[in-house]
């Protein structure tokens, strides 16, 4: 606020304030930094996990409890009010949607180059010279990245799977189900090959069921709905001809607008229901005119028509929602159908078997012998809600991974030997910058290299000595070589497997200078007078 | 507030309330109004120019907007000093007629007040000092137009006008993806506009954003996207050659105006209308159908049965599209807004080369584009970007491009910039004052030394040493006797704007000169603040 003599004159409104130059970078700094040493130590395969408790208002989410170590979905439920710390937390997520892992890498890595400006801000360097500085930096990384990739033989379906168990492998090694790590790579390799190229992770489904162990998980072919078969009706139907149907079967409503019955007299009443009911009947008769042995909605069944279709050996399905109708729908080769009236021009599903089958204790239908080949299910098991919550978690990250390095088939050495090749890179071209963003230049590779003295330092080793192994190694020439996270030693990317995509490491660099940048920019932090909200 | 007293001490009140209101007078309130002034001309200093730096907003439920849109960053403010107040509605009225300085004109309306501030402390009568400032002002807005230079681009080489959009664009975060960025709104506002009549209508270019992809993703659609998906997950996703029917009306039956009831007193009754309902969906698709058109776009919703007939049909359609929407589909396809499918006839049709559907990342998002149409004239701006703020902020600094890029196919006069402009005219300012032999004299020349603010700003900004730079380009104009020299933000190694190509319209900087001046000249004439206690 401006004071003029004694008297203040207020500028902004009540309860607004503004907070500015050092003061307002200070404040970003110390809210991203904060952020980036939260989630640091779930960094690596020996990163620990977190606990986060709901504190919601309703009686359902009080207190409910998700074990993770999955950054995207820390970062999410941590509630901040630093709005830098918001900018780092919204950078993250949108790693999280477009390659769907490395969150924790963007955040971490953004929040130790802004630690690095931090010191260069304090010697009197001008921000737009540490941003020029990192610009140039993060080309140099990414240039280095390409030429450090190993470009995949496309040809070689052996070196292919190879590859990619190892990055599901390296990926899957940071979360919760590293004990079965190989088992899961499997699992995540033969569900992503289905998919043949396409990056349509919709075909691959997750069930969860509490119970048995995580290694009692299996893949299976084909598709799972959680729901139960109609009361008389086949159990098992082979060479099914389904129909997907959107469509009400309990009364179907009088759609014309405003339409009441009003009827005088009782016997009347009756003969409405008749023909309520010969009009459910007729759609029945309809439906089962297309010559199909399966019938699914996606809305209730009454028992009339369920009763029908029992009579005459359909096996109906009511309740499936939405998803679930969309992803059978496409599974199957079926449309969605919501009129009868022209068997000849409705698309039918089919499928080879379709049976109840149990898992746990719970009875769930399986379609298996789809059309669409891609198609499969994963079902997990687990001791716990929030060990299955996690694992499911941990596989979608593997998933979208894998989706992603099956259309980019250059890969690269992990276990931190990119960021050492990456930073060596950056701090040769700093060294013939021939101005102050040489200073920035700098900084950026110091960063890189925090990256692997976080793995090990999160493992419990002796971060300075590895470190400093593992940069000799790449100076003299081993690229491959990396941290060994099992024996606390280096070792060898390519006898370790430790691969990643190269589309994740990339994006990881280009998402932290950016997140770095757009704060390290800001100057001045503007708050509005809070909104006040009546109480509940 | 001073109180005048009776004989017998009691206050004499002249106001009502009085004592509830708050009042300055006399010079008292010239400084006050000048230190408003000055606190909000100094936040928005630090954002000026090619490397200004970034404020956080946080509004009042928490979220975050980054900007240095000088314009945004006052409205965002919400201050309430009332001087304060006239400056945020300074750079609105800049925005309003020209879309771009809106930082620079209260820059230099903040540099104005303080040196009238100097002039007051020296006894000058503010009404003294305000017409010395007008005079001033004249003459700066006479010199520059004896310096403005033509701009010549043609439609086939728009290089120039490129040029342009990238210096107004240089000063957002956006500077990464400069040259992209600038084609894409020379090429938006010149597939509009209309070169004869020198024109340019806003109302064809829609600013589209989404969130997820790289801001090098922001591409130019030439044609309409809406942000909807296809009404049946399973209709084809690209259509050639499309004719599109664009409905106002649900594919539902129709209800009345008029309030009604219907009544259903019997059995036969309830069965005809049975029919009656199925046969009303079957005529709106026949009807739509029988017009030649192969896609649907409808302002409302369609029935499960009415959705599955188009499917059937080979219809694809598009349901709940807004008003606004609607009217680009229209006037980009050449096509009627029908408002009832008995009005509907091929004439009446769009077409359209290309229909298809995106989807992005490996979130849901689906968005759907019209292509080819025979209407060039509506086009889109798609803005991709990390997340929701650079998205936003991206738009922003869109909207400004576009309005340089049309205030110069309106006007093709330009005047250098990079603090060029402001320097020639400080000079010719301070030759003119000289021969001024009134007390005006002091306040021309000090109207001169507040346009040497904007170079020092921008220097600043840049990490220069203000007050030495701009020493340097002030002798080297003299010497050279170049108006186009002036401080090199981008730090090009050259002072020589037309080099750089750094220039902004003459009329926005004739606007910067005319308002601010004005505004100073209405804060210069109030000598009294009388504030209405708050009402009870």
């Amino acid at each position: 606020m401006a004071s003029f003599g004694l008297q203040p004159v207020q500028i902004l409104g009540d309860q607004g304030s503004e907070e500015r130059g050092s003061l307002a970078r200070l404040s970003s700094f110390v809210g991203a930094i904060a952020i980036g040493d939260l989630v640091k130590t779930t960094l690596g395969p020996k990163g620990m996990d977190k606990i986060l408790q709901s504190e919601g208002m309703g009686a359902s989410q009080r207190g409910s409890i998700t074990v993770t170590n999955d950054g995207a979905t820390i970062l999410k439920s941590v509630l901040v009010d630093n709005p830098a710390a918001k900018i780092l937390i919204e950078i993250s997520k949108v790693q999280d949607d477009v390659v769907g892992d490395g969150t924790t890498s963007v955040c971490v890595l953004a929040s130790r180059l802004l630690r690095e400006a931090e010191q260069l801000v304090n010697q009197r360097i001008h921000p737009q010279v540490i941003i020029q500085g990192f610009r140039k930096a993060a080309e140099v990384a990414k240039d280095a990245l390409v030429e450090f990739a190993n470009l995949r033989d496309a040809e070689d379906t052996d070196g292919v799977r190879n590859d990619l168990l190892n990055i599901a492998r390296t990926t899957l090694s940071s979360k919760v189900v590293f004990h079965d790590k190989n088992f899961f790579a499997e699992m995540c390799v033969d569900a992503v090959m289905r998919l043949r190229g396409s990056t349509d992770l919709e075909a691959i489904q997750i069930i969860k069921k509490t119970g048995g162990s995580l290694r009692e998980s299996f893949l299976a072919e084909g598709f799972i709905l959680e729901k139960k078969i109609g009361v008389g009706q086949p159990k098992r139907i082979e060479n099914a001809r389904i129909m997907v149907a959107n469509t009400a079967m309990d009364t179907d409503k009088v759609k014309i607008f405003s339409t009441r019955v009003r009827v005088d007299e009782s016997a009347k009443v009756a003969e409405i229901e008749a023909a309520e009911k010969d009009k459910m009947r007729a759609k029945v008769e309809k439906i089962l005119a297309h010559d199909i042995n399966v019938f699914i909605n996606r809305q209730l069944i009454y028992n009339y028509p369920e009763e029908i279709f029992a009579d005459n050996g359909v096996m109906a399905i009511e309740h499936a929602d939405f998803d679930g109708i969309e992803r059978l729908a496409m599974v199957t080769g079926a449309e969605i159908v919501s009129t009868f009236d022209h068997p000849d021009k409705v698309t039918l599903g089919s499928c080879d078997l379709i049976e109840e089958i149990l898992i746990g204790e719970s009875k769930m239908i399986r379609f298996s012998g789809v059309a669409e080949g891609a198609a499969c299910t994963i079902v997990l098991r687990g001791a716990s809600k929030q060990l299955l919550d996690e694992a499911e978690r941990s596989l979608h990250d593997a998933l979208c991974v894998l989706s992603q390095a099956i259309g980019e088939p250059r890969t690269i050495y992990g276990g931190g030997a990119s960021e050492i090749h990456m930073a060596a890179a950056v701090e040769a071209a700093a060294s013939v910058q021939g101005d102050k963003q040489a200073l920035a230049m700098e900084a950026f590779a110091r960063a890189l290299r925090q990256m692997p003295t976080i793995l090990a330092d999160n493992a419990g080793y002796d971060s300075a000595q590895l470190v400093a192994e593992l940069k000799a190694a790449h100076a003299s020439g081993s690229s491959s070589a990396c941290l060994d996270m099992y024996n606390g030693c280096i070792g060898d990317a390519i006898d370790l497997g430790v691969l990643e995509s190269y589309k994740v490491k990339s994006s990881v660099v280009s998402s932290a200078a950016e997140a770095a940048e757009m704060i390290l920019r800001v100057d001045d932090v503007i708050r509005q007078p809070v909104r006040q909200r009546a109480q509940e | 507030m001073s109180l005048a007293f009776d004989e017998n001490g009691r206050p004499v009140l002249i106001l009502r309330e009085q004592e509830k209101k708050a009042r300055l007078r006399g010079i008292e309130a010239h400084k006050a109004h000048i230190l408003a002034a000055k606190t909000v001309a100094s936040t928005l200093r630090s954002s000026l120019g090619p490397k200004g730096l970034d404020k956080i907003i946080v509004d009042g439920d928490g979220g975050v907007t980054v900007t240095n849109d000088g314009a945004t960053i006052l409205q965002e403010m919400q201050v309430e000093n009332e001087i304060a107040k006239l400056l945020v509605q300074l750079s609105k009225a800049q925005d309003d007629e020209i879309g771009d300085g809106t930082t620079g004109v209260v820059v230099l309306a903040g540099a104005l007040l303080q040196q009238a501030e100097l002039l007051l402390d020296r006894g000058l009568h503010p009404i003294r000092i305000a017409d010395g400032f007008e005079t001033a002002c004249d003459i700066a807005v006479e010199h520059l137009k004896t310096q403005a230079d033509t701009f010549e681009f043609t439609a086939e080489d728009p290089e120039q006008l490129v040029k342009t959009c990238m210096t107004s664009l240089g000063s957002k975060i956006v500077n990464r993806d400069l040259r992209h960025l600038a084609e894409v709104c020379v090429d938006a506002v010149l597939s509009v506009a209309d070169l004869e009549r020198r024109d340019v209508d806003f109302e064809l270019i829609k600013v589209v954003g989404k969130e997820g992809g790289a801001m090098e993703d922001t591409q130019l659609i030439k044609g309409v996207i809406i942000d909807k998906q296809f009404s049946h997950p399973q209709m084809d996703k690209e259509l050639k050659d499309v004719k599109i029917a664009i409905l106002t009306c649900p594919f539902e039956p129709p209800k009345p105006k008029t309030k009604h009831k219907l009544n259903v007193k019997s059995k036969e009754e309830f069965e005809k209308l049975y029919k009656q309902e199925q046969a009303y969906f079957t005529e709106m698709v026949a009807q739509v159908k029988a017009s030649g058109a192969t896609l649907a776009c409808s302002q409302w919703g369609f029935d499960d049965e009415a959705n599955h007939l188009l499917l059937q049909n080979d219809l694809p359609a598009i349901r709940w599209i807004g008003g606004v929407e609607m009217e680009l589909i229209a006037i980009a396809t050449n096509g009627n807004i029908v408002p009832r499918f008995s009005d509907l006839t091929p004439e009446k049709l769009g077409t359209a080369g290309t229909v298809r559907e995106l989807s992005f990342g490996t979130t849901k998002d689906k968005m759907i584009v019209f292509e080819d149409c025979p209407n060039q004239k509506a086009v889109t701006i798609f803005v991709r970007g990390g997340n929701q703020m650079i998205v936003k902020e991206t738009e922003r600094s869109i909207h400004d491009a576009l309005c340089v890029a049309r205030n110069l196919v309106r006007e093709s006069t330009i005047i250098y910039g990079g603090g060029a402009a402001e320097i020639t005219c400080s000079l010719a300012v301070s030759d003119a004052a000289d021969k001024h032999s009134n007390v005006e004299q002091y306040a021309i020349r000090a109207f001169a030394n507040a346009l040497d603010d904007i170079p020092m700003a921008l220097a600043a900004n840049s990490g220069l040493d203000p007050v030495g730079t701009l020493a340097a380009v002030k002798a080297a104009q003299v010497e050279t006797g170049n108006s186009f020299l002036g401080v090199d933000c981008a730090l090009k190694g050259t002072n020589d704007m037309k080099a750089q190509g750094v220039f902004d319209p003459l009329s926005s900087k004739v606007q910067q000169f005319r308002l601010a001046t004005q505004m100073v000249k209405m804060i210069l004439k109030l000598d009294d603040v009388i504030v209405s206690g708050a009402y009870q």
